[in-house]
């Protein structure tokens, strides 16, 4: 039997017990995460039997890659229309409703079932809604005398009605978020506040309650962000990428699964994740220092 | 600023919190509310602050009607049980905000283009030179730029009290400031409040459920129970002349011992099996308490003590300077009661289960009728 120090013991008994989640990690996202890389870097096809390394040219084809620049600046105008609404949008409401004794949960309910919905159901009607000659909408427009709208068609406005849909989608969720937030903010500080003569709800709003929301508001941007790069399902129900509406997951999709082009595809997926890995780290490194933690 | 509660009342939903609450607090003067958990202090506290709405009666400070004003707007300060510092603020800024509210206009206040409003500049200098003072006088000079996390228990203590002077208040209102430090920190901060108190000069009411905090600082002290105010007096007054058992059971630890008499006749009542030289006509019922220190068990005091009886001695805690001896007295088989002796009266040797004999003077007795209420006895 071979004397072990029982620092060595110790340390090897931990290994030993991580071994098993450890093992899962590695085969569940690190193995994935590799082959996503080494396929870049190949011309697999599905369904292809040889494969051919091809180096970089998976890479270069980026550059000059028309239809993923066009979905790159889409995907990037959705965010910035989907994400300070929906977070603003969803902090508005959460206040508004915080304070609401019996109807709160009514509210609540409303404002999450776009949440609970599923969008390929809900995007029947909302094609029916954004019709450019029966729906809703259009109607209202003209009866205040605008002009009528092609929404889904229209390429100046099709990213900004997808973000529409977009904000309704993400609204209730973040709400919920801020009413949780809200909820765990002492009711001493207010009180606190009332006697130092914070009496205005603006004072208020600036003095207690945005600063005490910091961590929920850095969750829920962050969240907001990575929902808004991920838009897939609107465009692929309501618009299928027609007349130019291209975002970055269905372009990804285009190429990988439509066109077989699964090398080209994977350094797609690579540049996204990078997207959205570097954002979420720039967020969160640069708001934690403006953010407390009680 | 004198302070003037005229019957108070006040329920949330069914429950009755205060009821008929009338308080009169001499301008300058230290009063404590002490009481049980859920007996109304804090509330009655929080209706002087404007934080809660009573249901009826007036609020007067310095002889001014105060239920239509706001907190802000009644000249009082609030030190809140955990503080209530706004944790994302500095020291320096959490006691600033109750000046800057007061002296910006809204636009000064805003976050970010508030500094180039015209006035900022002078505003600001004058409040931080006023913080600085106020925090020097509390020692917390060097802790300007420190958040509230940052901050020791006593530390936090010491900040809620700066932005609570900051401004000058004619009335300081404090909900249990020193319950959330430790024991020695706690006995530490009663010194420097009472201090504080001497040097400011102005009314303070400071809640407590820690009798013995309300003994040592405040000039006087009002006893409450379920919404009802069950005494006011001097500390004195209330350990010594206590109106009521509650207010006799409350006050003083260990707590007061209380016997349920005999009535042997009508008019007259044992103590256990000794009969009392007393009458005490028209009473059903009588209870007779004794301070721990006043049940004497030296064998040389016992010749003053009219009244004695056999007793066994259950357990002793050792204090130090004195022992708190539990025994069980002839007659009261089920109870346990508690002397108190000091540490240098002790010329004879005690031990468990010991039998000796205890007694008590007559005149250090005080007896409760039937309904709690304290009686004179002939």
């Amino acid at each position: 039997m071979l004397a072990l120090r029982t620092s060595t013991r110790q340390s090897l008994a931990g290994l030993l017990l991580s071994l098993p989640s450890g093992a899962l990690l590695v085969s569940l996202y690190v193995a994935p995460m590799l082959c996503l890389l080494l396929l870049a870097f190949t011309n697999y096809e599905m369904g292809n039997v040889d494969i051919e390394w091809i180096g970089f040219s998976n890479f270069s084809r980026v550059l000059n890659d028309v239809v993923f620049k066009r979905s790159l600046w889409n995907t990037l105008l959705y965010v910035l229309i989907v994400v300070p609404l929906s977070v603003g949008g969803g902090m508005f409401i959460a206040l508004l409703i915080h304070a609401r004794r019996r109807t709160r949960s009514f509210y609540e309910v409303v404002y999450f079932l776009p949440v609970t919905s599923t969008l390929i159901a809900m995007a029947t009607v909302w094609q029916f809604l954004l019709h450019p000659k029966l729906g809703p909408i259009n109607s209202m427009l003209s009866w205040v005398g605008m002009s009528s709208q092609n929404f889904l068609g229209d390429p100046t406005l099709m990213i900004a009605t997808l973000a529409g849909i977009g904000v309704w989608q993400l609204i209730g969720f973040n709400m919920i978020l801020f009413l949780t937030g809200l909820s765990n903010i002492p009711k001493e500080l207010y009180e606190a506040a009332a006697i130092d003569g914070v009496n205005h709800p603006v004072d208020r709003f600036f003095s207690v309650t945005l600063p005490m929301l910091g961590p929920t508001t850095l969750f829920v941007l962050v969240t907001s962000t990575i929902t808004g790069f991920k838009v897939f399902d609107t465009v692929a129900v309501l618009t299928q990428g027609r007349n130019q509406s291209e975002v970055l997951l269905y372009d990804i999709y285009l190429e990988g699964f439509t066109y077989s082009n699964m090398g080209y595809a994977s350094v797609l997926t690579l540049i996204f994740l990078l997207i959205i890995v570097g954002l979420s780290a720039w967020q969160s490194m640069h708001m934690d220092k403006k953010v407390h933690y009680g | 600023m004198a302070l003037n509660i005229c019957s108070v009342s006040k329920s949330y939903a069914e429950t009755q919190v205060l009821t008929s609450v009338s308080l009169n607090i001499q301008a300058g003067e230290f009063l404590s509310l002490v009481g049980p958990s859920g007996c109304g202090k804090s509330t009655l506290l929080r209706t002087i602050a404007g934080l809660e709405q009573q249901d009826s009666g007036t609020v007067e400070i310095g002889g001014v009607p105060v239920d239509d004003l706001r907190p802000n707007e009644r000249n009082v300060s609030m030190v809140f049980q955990n503080y209530a510092l706004y944790p994302h603020m500095t020291v320096a800024q959490n006691v600033a905000l109750p000046l800057k509210m007061r002296r910006m206009s809204w636009q000064q206040r805003l976050p970010l283009i508030g500094r180039w409003i015209p006035g900022h500049t002078h505003i600001r200098t004058s409040i931080d030179r006023e913080v600085l003072e106020i925090c020097q006088s509390l020692q917390l000079q060097d802790l300007l730029t420190r958040k509230p996390a940052q901050l020791s228990g006593g530390q936090r203590q010491r900040v809620a009290l700066a932005r609570a002077m900051i401004r000058h208040p004619a009335v300081f209102l404090m909900d249990e400031p020193l319950s959330n430090l430790d024991a020695k920190l706690r006995v530490h901060l009663r010194n420097e409040l009472v201090a504080l108190h001497k040097r400011l000069g102005v009314t303070f009411v400071y809640v407590t459920h820690d009798q013995s905090e309300a003994m040592t600082m405040s000039d006087r002290i009002a006893v409450m129970d379920q919404g009802h105010i069950l005494q006011i007096g001097t500390p004195q007054e209330l350990y010594t002349k206590p109106a009521n058992l509650k207010v006799a059971e409350f006050i003083g630890t260990p707590k007061i011992n209380v016997f349920q008499l005999r009535a042997s006749s009508p008019s007259h009542f044992a103590w256990g099996h000794v009969e009392l030289e007393t009458t005490c006509p028209n009473q059903e019922a009588l209870r007779l308490a004794l301070r721990p220190e006043h049940l004497v068990m030296d064998p040389e005091r016992l010749g003053d003590c009219g009244i004695q009886t056999a007793a066994h001695i259950a357990r002793i805690e050792d204090h130090g300077s004195e022992l708190l001896v539990h025994l069980t007295i002839h007659g009261y088989p089920d109870e346990l009661f508690t002397s108190r002796v000091p540490r240098h009266d002790r010329r004879h040797a005690l031990s468990v289960n010991q039998a000796l004999t205890v007694g008590f003077h007559l005149k250090h007795s005080l007896f409760f009728n039937a309904h709690g209420q304290r009686i004179e006895v002939d």
